[in-house]
């Protein structure tokens, strides 16, 4: 148990001006703009948003300079921020089939309506560091682009862009998504969590967990953890339009795009007595480019519907209580972290304990054996 | 809401893709566009500016039942020209001086009078933001790729 310790006034305020200090860094070199945090810093800015789970660039850059480059620290500044904030509403769904999309690929079809665009990636690089990470000579490296812009500048095309599943769902060889049957889906943010829980609620504690956390267990089903035999139907990420239904208004108002990445991870399935064989979905959606993420989401989504496609438990990625309730990685930092600060009255509690035990077990073998105990 | 003094339906259609272009304005067009339609007559606040959040949501699979995946910063404002119309303002971010400007916009687009101005002042807004789709388009062909298979022998 934590007891509020007084004092300390004056170092505290020492320390943190010690870490303004620090976090300038020297002073000869000019100070980081946020600008430059969120236009050259991208990823770093968009899993801040993706985990702080509030879609807010500038925000979230101010977080990334302030926490210098923490990003769990700064994860936890924007979801303090965001309690001093009224909530308006909630936005229509989201339409990712209407998104313009910046990059797009499928594992499982080459040819897919709309082609693989492969966009700003690090897929085929070569990992050499400082090969390409100079900007100098980079831009070089983009072989015959204005030829392409010219000839496929049409090709890309406006309009939807059909999502991979629909493909397979066309031909009933994919399980459809669950139908919308316009009931309001549980906020974790609202309502505390009981478990089990159900799609919906599982998506959003998802969208906001930890990306390493995520990783490892999405990885754990790939090694044999409950095995789901995975294959990515499609990854997209670009910008979609968010709507709100304004009541003052009586229709709904465009707010403006957002980036997010979408995952649609697909695996196979033997069927049951109610259904026959067909490939499954694990889904993966969160904002910004997050690409990991939204692979290691969808996997995990996946793994934790064994109950719903009658398969065996087993693994630890099944585990719904124990997945969800330790992906949160502000509730997690918040409690290993706590156990630096003074525990001073508990330990001395434990201490006075320990010394008792010490005492009675001298006092039961004689004199002799523990000579110092009682000490 | 003010009455209309010609045909509504065009109207009500036109106006929320006017507030979809008043939303992804920067706000330096929109203090812009403003300025350009000088004078405006006095406004006042239906509610002060405000920044809150909406909680935006997905749909399971892309096309199923919706979840709520995070929190967005809006922006919004209220105002009433003077003797004129009510405008609205709904934004992502936190800007809520380009909230109030976008509000204002929307009520003299109200005003039949003015639409073309204001439309007009606003062809900057639509042209920079059809050339940047444009140009993410065009960036993300030239990505495009071919992958072919290679048919293994059968050693």
């Amino acid at each position: 148990m934590y007891v509020a310790a007084k004092g300390g006034e004056k170092a505290i305020r020492n320390a943190h001006r010690l870490l303004a200090k620090r976090r300038r860094g020297n002073p000869n070199l000019p100070d980081i703009t946020l600008a430059q945090i969120a236009q050259q810093l991208t990823l770093a800015v968009d899993r801040v948003m993706a985990e702080g789970s509030l879609f807010d660039p500038e925000l979230a850059a101010l977080a990334v300079k302030q926490a210098r480059g923490d990003l769990i620290e700064a994860i936890f500044l924007i979801r303090a921020f965001r309690t001093t904030l009224p909530r308006f509403g909630a936005s229509r769904p989201v339409d990712t089939a209407a998104m313009l999309v910046r990059r797009r690929v499928s594992a499982t079809f080459k040819d897919l309506p709309g082609g693989q665009l492969l966009g700003p990636t690090f897929d085929y690089t070569h990992r050499l560091l400082g090969a390409s990470a100079g900007v100098e000579g980079q831009y070089d490296e983009v072989d015959d682009a204005t030829d392409h812009v010219a000839v496929l500048a049409g090709a890309a095309g406006a309009g939807p862009m059909p999502r991979v599943t629909d493909l397979l769902g066309a031909d009933g060889l994919i399980e459809p998504s669950p139908a919308d049957a316009g009931e309001e889906p549980f906020d974790i943010t609202r309502t505390p969590v009981t478990y089990p829980v159900d799609r919906a609620t599982r998506l959003q504690t998802l969208a906001r967990g930890d990306e390493g956390y995520l990783l490892a267990l999405g990885y754990s089903t790939q090694r044999g953890f409950g095995r789901t035999h995975p294959f990515v139907g499609e990854i997209r990420f670009g910008d979609v339009e968010v709507s709100f239904f304004a009541e003052e208004l009586g229709f709904e108002v465009s707010l403006g795009t957002l980036q997010l990445t979408e995952c649609q991870m697909v695996t196979q399935f033997t069927g049951t007595a109610q259904a026959p064989p067909q490939f499954t979905r694990g889904y993966g959606l969160v904002f910004g480019q997050c690409e990991r993420k939204a692979m290691s989401m969808a996997l995990v989504e996946r793994s934790l519907r064994w109950a719903e496609l009658g398969e065996e438990k087993g693994a630890p990625a099944q585990d719904e209580e124990f997945v969800l309730a330790h992906s949160d990685n502000v509730q997690a930092t918040g409690f290993v972290e706590h156990l630096k600060l003074p525990h001073y009255v508990d330990f001395q509690a434990e201490l006075d304990l320990v010394r008792r035990m010490r005492a009675e077990r001298a006092a039961e073998a004689g004199p002799e054996a523990f000579e110092e105990a009682a000490e | 809401m003010q009455p209309s003094p010609f045909d509504a339906a065009p109207v009500a259609a036109a106006r929320p893709a006017l507030m979809a272009v008043l939303a992804r304005a920067e706000p330096g067009e929109l203090h812009a566009a403003l300025a350009a339609l000088a004078p405006v007559p006095p406004v006042r606040d239906l509610r002060a500016p405000e920044v809150g959040l909406v909680m935006v949501r997905g749909r399971i699979g892309g096309d199923g039942a919706a979840f709520n995946l995070g929190e967005a910063t809006v922006s919004r404002a209220a105002v009433r020209l003077d003797g004129g119309a009510a405008g609205f303002a709904y934004r992502l971010g936190r800007s809520v001086a380009a909230a109030r400007s976008a509000a204002i916009l929307d009520a003299l687009w109200q005003d039949a009078g003015r639409r073309e101005a204001v439309e007009a002042a606003l062809v900057p807004v639509r042209t920079r933001l059809a050339a940047e789709a444009a140009a993410v388009r065009a960036e993300t062909a030239a990505t495009r790729v071919d992958f072919f298979t290679l048919v293994r022998g059968e050693d």
